[in-house]
């Protein structure tokens, strides 16, 4: 894929002053939702900051489709960044605050109050729009900076920790608003903590852990590299214990624990096509009914936890 | 939505820039006059006209040149050296450095917008902020100087009164031009803006016995020739006045002009470098 259709980190550090943010990150991230996922301190906000040109690196190059973040003239059309700072210009609306920021962009008072309208419409703060910020729950101040991100129609969209405050409902919302955005074309750049919620929706994934790319791409392919740790595999199935005794005779499967309720297995094995070939072959043998089967550990919590490690805040 | 970006005005570059210039003159002139900072802003510009207007209204005998003396002093004393100076470091200094202290700068580099017209845009606003209080407290003081006995009002219909206040008004602006470019630069190079505060007052304070090459880094050596009245200097008062070589006015306005627009080509370099990093803020 062209540079004009990714985002790339081309071998960058960033350090402030003798503190790392960021060590020697090489990366090229394609359309669609790209998770951040690491501890605190691990440089997530860092490597944000520095594809939307708030930092500059000490090493190394940005490029976002093409652009450099250097050139905010350029840049700030097509990228849009919803921080977690929680700050607001004090006296100022959540429509006067985004209808402001429109008219600095170069719209005239008419196409900013349009384009305004339907940012906070998106987020769902069109009948709070007109009240004061400094009155806004923490929830719906998140929405007003989600609405300054994507009043302009960006093409990038950088996301801080966009779920932080939100209620279930909202979260579903924005998860939402984020999957539509990223099907329209746009590279959805997302950090969060909240692991179960954004894998739902991630294409790909960015795992960082004290400054450095720990692993990185599709959620499948970063579980499978993870050797160390024999996947995890659930299966529900009429007679649990004769598909036990199928299974555990290869050398592949590490484990097998039969359900209490005697109609599902928990496998865990080294080798994925392996056991599901294995497990073809066993089914039809045995003339074994089926019920479900889906993998247990491969998704980016169990990921970030077999690579990152248990001590992080991870949820 | 769709992803075409809205924010593609079919303006050409100049006519986008000024829009942008003036929404972030708009945009500062409405963070400034929040009512604590237009307070504290006003009471620096109004309070010499509170003085003299108190003092009209009890005595009523005057003397033009005694008055024109005291108002030169006034603007000269107070507003150039405390007032002028003073507020300009409370409005110039929370330019940038006051939203990295609020947090809420990266919203606007995160806008469309050149870094270099969004400072010079808040530097504007900064200057017309000032110099419309502060011209309009200059031109309060001069009313009430003159406005109760009739030899002054003689001095501003027949006299040189119009001319003294033209004088005073270029005075405060070029003050507040060149405070202002200095403050701003500071601000940009130092989180705590009371050091360059102090060494720039003391460094005004001390001009009128520095050697000539060095008065001429200061904003009061430019200002001095502008001054209509000059003030006769007596004890502790001839500190605060600035004995300076003669310049033509042109050179001493120019010369203001020129280093503002200095320190100004200083703020659009570093404003391009500068990191937003609040942490560390």
């Amino acid at each position: 894929m062209t540079s004009e259709r990714t985002i790339v980190f081309d071998n960058v550090s960033k350090f402030y002053g003798e503190v790392l943010g960021i060590n020697r990150v090489t990366l090229s991230l394609p359309p669609g939702v790209t998770s951040l996922v690491g501890p605190n301190g691990s440089g997530k906000t860092t490597l944000l900051n520095l594809m939307t040109g708030l930092v500059r690196p000490s090493r190394g190059r940005v490029s976002v489709l093409g652009m450099s973040p250097s050139d905010p003239e350029l840049f700030g059309k097509r990228v849009g960044y919803c921080t977690q700072v929680d700050a607001f210009p004090s006296g100022a609306t959540g429509r006067s605050f985004i209808r402001g920021w429109l008219r600095l962009s170069g719209l005239d008072g008419r196409e900013a109050e349009r384009a305004a309208a339907e940012a906070l419409e998106r987020v769902g703060m069109t009948e709070a729009a007109d009240r004061k910020l400094a009155g806004y729950s923490k929830g719906m101040r998140q929405r007003i900076r989600l609405a300054l991100a994507i009043c302009h129609r960006p093409e990038v969209l950088v996301l801080d920790e966009p779920l932080n405050g939100l209620d279930p409902m909202a979260r579903a919302e924005s998860l939402a608003l984020f999957q539509g955005l990223a099907r329209e074309g746009l590279h959805v750049v997302v950090s969060s903590h909240i692991l179960h919620e954004v894998d739902r929706i991630s294409d790909h994934v960015v795992l960082l852990s004290s400054g450095y790319v720990v692993a990185e791409g599709q959620i499948h392919g970063v579980r499978s590299e993870v050797k160390e740790h024999p996947m995890q595999i659930l299966v529900r199935c009429d007679e649990a214990h004769r598909l036990a005794a199928g299974l555990l005779g290869e050398a592949h499967v590490v484990e097998v624990k039969l359900h209490a309720d005697g109609k599902g297995l928990l496998v865990r094995t080294k080798d994925a096509s392996a056991f599901h070939r294995l497990l073809n072959r066993v089914v039809l043998n045995e003339k074994l009914d089926l019920e479900a089967l889906s993998p247990a550990d491969d998704d980016v919590g169990a990921v970030y936890q077999y690579l990152i490690g248990s001590d992080s805040e991870a949820v | 939505m769709t992803s075409e970006a809205v924010v593609r005005p079919d303006l050409g570059t100049w006519p986008l820039r000024r829009r942008q210039a003036w929404q972030t003159i708009r945009m500062e002139l409405a963070r400034t006059f929040t009512l604590w900072g237009s307070v504290r802003l006003l009471f620096l510009a109004f309070a010499p006209a509170f003085i003299i207007a108190a003092h009209a209204m009890q005595d009523q005998r005057c003397d033009l040149a005694e008055e024109t003396l005291i108002l030169g002093g006034i603007i000269q004393l107070y507003y150039v050296r405390f007032g002028i100076f003073f507020g300009c470091l409370g409005i110039f200094v929370r330019l940038v450095r006051g939203e990295l202290a609020e947090r809420t700068l990266h919203y606007w580099f995160l806008a469309p917008v050149r870094r270099e017209l969004l400072v010079l845009g808040k530097f504007l606003a900064g200057v017309l902020t000032t110099v419309l209080v502060f011209g309009a407290g200059i031109l309060a003081c001069f009313c009430l100087m003159y406005v109760h006995f009739d030899a002054g009002h003689d001095f501003v219909r027949n006299g040189p009164g119009l001319a003294h206040l033209r004088a005073y008004l270029l005075v405060a602006t070029l003050a507040c031009l060149g405070y202002g470019a200095v403050f701003l630069a500071t601000s940009l190079l130092l989180k705590n803006p009371i050091v360059p505060a102090v060494v720039l007052l003391f460094w005004e304070l001390i001009n009128g016995v520095l050697p000539v090459w060095l008065k001429r880094v200061s904003v009061t050596y430019y200002l001095k020739p502008l001054f209509p009245v000059e003030l006769p200097i007596q004890g502790f008062l001839g500190l605060f006045t600035v004995v300076a070589e003669p310049t033509p006015p042109w050179l001493a306005v120019s010369g203001l002009v020129a280093f503002a627009a200095l320190v100004l080509g200083f703020v659009c370099w570093r404003i391009r470098r500068l990191e937003v990093l609040y942490s560390t803020d």
